[in-house]
């Protein structure tokens, strides 16, 4: 069979759930798809799985009330044994790019990260994966139990198949957490979340202050609907908080639309934005490096373009 | 106690990754320390300098020839010695994690210190598979640690914020940026670290088999419109933008 471990947050399942269902159909692996449901308090998320996998299995237990890396692969594996599944598919996440290598160990399984492709050619899973800073693409294999993690917004979410899958309470033994958790700080934004942003507005260094961030980057991200973003530069600097970072070092985006305001594009950055459907750059500099990725490109000077930006948009 | 920081050797981040064949051909590319193990290295020399009992610092690397430069560079920051597993094979994360987690129990370490995410695989499995096949805890995404007896404190980002975080030694950690800025070493240090030990290992003695081989590589060319529009008139320039974000990419209404 091949396992999912299914994402949810707040009694809802995740968009990446949907899209490792897509990825399983397409891995050309044989065997049932089943959805692996861990948490607590979770029959709503259960019933959701089991409108797009073949069968779903839950395991609702207090243990499993927040996420542990040792926890999670202790439960991951127990499943996989007992099913004896030969295709073990867990998100992309922070959170499953962590625990994935420990299931690999346990398994004694091959390990697949951050897949955007799976085919299958003969006994071997391929996997196609960005390395060297997001700017090469490899196909990697390998045979029998392999363990993968599929990268996020790479394949479409899977619209349910026929029957519902039929839902089976599993049973776990697991190990007491080691890690404990002694304070947490969630990253809340009015705005959408960068992760799942249509269009993105982020501020680099060029923008001049953390006041004229506050007017040119957000001020246009508000006139047309966009999440913001900042390059590490303006990070470090203090003028905005991490969370908003892109690159290496903060998050990976992939919108329709990528708005890069006073941003060099070093090679740290494109690797978190490069994979944008459009990129849009305003630079002071007609040889930075992000006009050779950009779609569209403005010469000029952000505060003069910006302001004009903001108000057209609101005509 | 010991520490083990693991080194990799990566393309300098503006050196140009070429193909050749059905691989990355790194011949006459700038290679590096990789940025994200650097602190590490530098995380395991302030814990020793905030006065934790830190007895050895020990750096290891796994790869070519070559990858004693980037051990020379973390003997040059301070670190005590180094071991090198010299091989041209080119092995996944969770095959090295088997040669990881041998050298730190040979070594009597209890704690690891390894780059969140590596410059060229753009992995995170390191740590995670290393301490597996240890047994021991993981934190990942580190930004601040404190070591207290063999308590370890501090905060690291997870899927959705972050999270203050104790947990006891042994344990491994990943680092990446906000946890410090990497010193660089000094002349004297650099003529220091010539005589410090470079130990080289034989890779049999690990027995490593890799799972995962590689088939094809590409250079990642997505074809841009390169439009360009002139910024001197911004009045102008913002309403073409907006004409081709609305018709041409269709993205705002
Ligand atoms: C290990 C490591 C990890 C990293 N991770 C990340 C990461 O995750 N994300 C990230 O972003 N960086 C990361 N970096 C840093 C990266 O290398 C760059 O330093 C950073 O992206 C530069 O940010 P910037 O473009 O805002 O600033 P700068 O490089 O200072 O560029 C500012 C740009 O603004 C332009 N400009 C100036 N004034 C104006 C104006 N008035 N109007 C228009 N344009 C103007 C300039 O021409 C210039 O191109 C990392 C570095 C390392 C070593």
């Amino acid at each position: 069979m091949i396992l999912i471990v299914a994402e949810h947050t707040a009694g809802k399942l995740a968009k990446a759930t949907l899209e490792m269902v897509t990825a399983a159909r397409e891995s050309g692996r044989e065997g049932p798809i089943t959805l692996l449901v861990l948490g607590q308090n979770v029959a709503a998320v259960a019933t959701e799985a089991a409108a797009v996998a073949d069968q779903v299995l839950v395991a609702d237990l207090p243990q499993l009330a927040t996420y542990n890396a040792e926890v999670w692969a202790a439960a991951t594996t127990q499943i996989a044994q007992e099913g004896e599944a030969h295709t073990v598919i867990i998100g992309g996440s922070r959170s499953g790019r962590e625990y994935a290598p420990r299931v690999a160990v346990k398994l004694d399984a091959a390990y697949l990260e951050d897949a955007t492709r799976l085919s299958s050619n003969g006994a071997a899973l391929q996997a196609q994966r960005y390395t060297y800073l997001a700017r090469v693409t490899e196909t990697v294999e390998a045979d029998g139990l392999v363990v993968v993690t599929v990268k996020p917004g790479s394949f479409a979410p899977a619209a349910p198949a026929g029957a519902a899958g039929e839902q089976y309470d599993v049973d776990l033994t697991l190990p007491a957490p080691r890690v404990q958790v002694t304070g947490k700080s969630v990253e809340k934004s009015s705005r959408v979340a960068l992760t799942e942003a249509d269009v993105i507005v982020t501020g680099g260094r060029g923008v001049g202050s953390p006041e004229n961030f506050a007017k040119y980057v957000e001020g246009l991200a508000d006139s047309i609907g966009a999440g913001v973003g900042a390059t590490r530069a303006v990070v470090d600097a203090g003028w905005r908080p991490y969370a908003e970072q892109v690159g290496q070092t903060g998050k990976t985006v992939q919108p329709k639309a990528y708005i890069a305001l006073g941003v060099s594009g070093a090679v740290q950055h494109l690797s978190g934005m490069g994979k944008s459907k459009n990129i849009i750059a305003i630079n002071k500099d007609a040889e930075a490096p992000i006009f050779k990725v950009a779609d569209y490109g403005i010469v000029g000077d952000v505060n003069e373009i910006v302001p004009a930006l903001i108000e057209a948009s609101r005509k | 106690m010991n520490i083990l920081t693991l080194v990799r050797q990566v393309p300098d981040a503006e050196a140009r990754v070429k193909i050749s064949g059905q691989s990355v051909d790194l011949d006459g590319a700038t290679l590096v320390i990789d940025g994200m193990d650097e602190y590490g290295v530098e995380e395991a020399l302030r814990l020793r300098e905030s006065g934790a009992p830190v007895e050895q610092i020990i750096a290891l690397a796994i790869g070519p020839k070559k990858v004693e430069d980037a051990l020379r560079t973390s003997l040059a920051m301070g670190v005590d010695r180094a071991i090198h597993i010299e091989t041209d094979e080119k092995f996944d994360a969770v095959t090295l994690s088997r040669a990881v987690a041998q050298v730190a129990q040979a070594e009597n370490v209890t704690l690891i210190l390894v780059g969140g995410q590596e410059a060229d695989w753009d992995s995170q499995a390191l740590g995670a598979a290393s301490a597996e096949r240890l047994g021991w805890p993981q934190l990942t995404w580190t930004n601040e640690l404190k070591l207290d007896g063999d308590t370890l404190t501090g905060r690291h980002d997870v899927d959705d914020g972050n999270e203050s975080f104790s947990a006891t030694l042994p344990a491994v950690v990943t680092t990446q940026q906000g946890l410090n800025e990497p010193r660089y070493p000094t002349l004297p240090n650099i003529m220091k670290a010539k005589k410090k030990e470079l130990r080289k290992d034989d890779p049999a003695t690990y027995q490593l088999q890799g799972r995962v081989r590689t088939v094809n590589a590409e250079i990642q060319t997505r074809a841009r419109l390169n439009k360009m529009i002139d910024g001197k008139d911004a009045q102008a320039a913002a309403q073409q933008l907006l004409e081709l974000l609305r018709n041409e990419a269709k993205v705002i209404a």
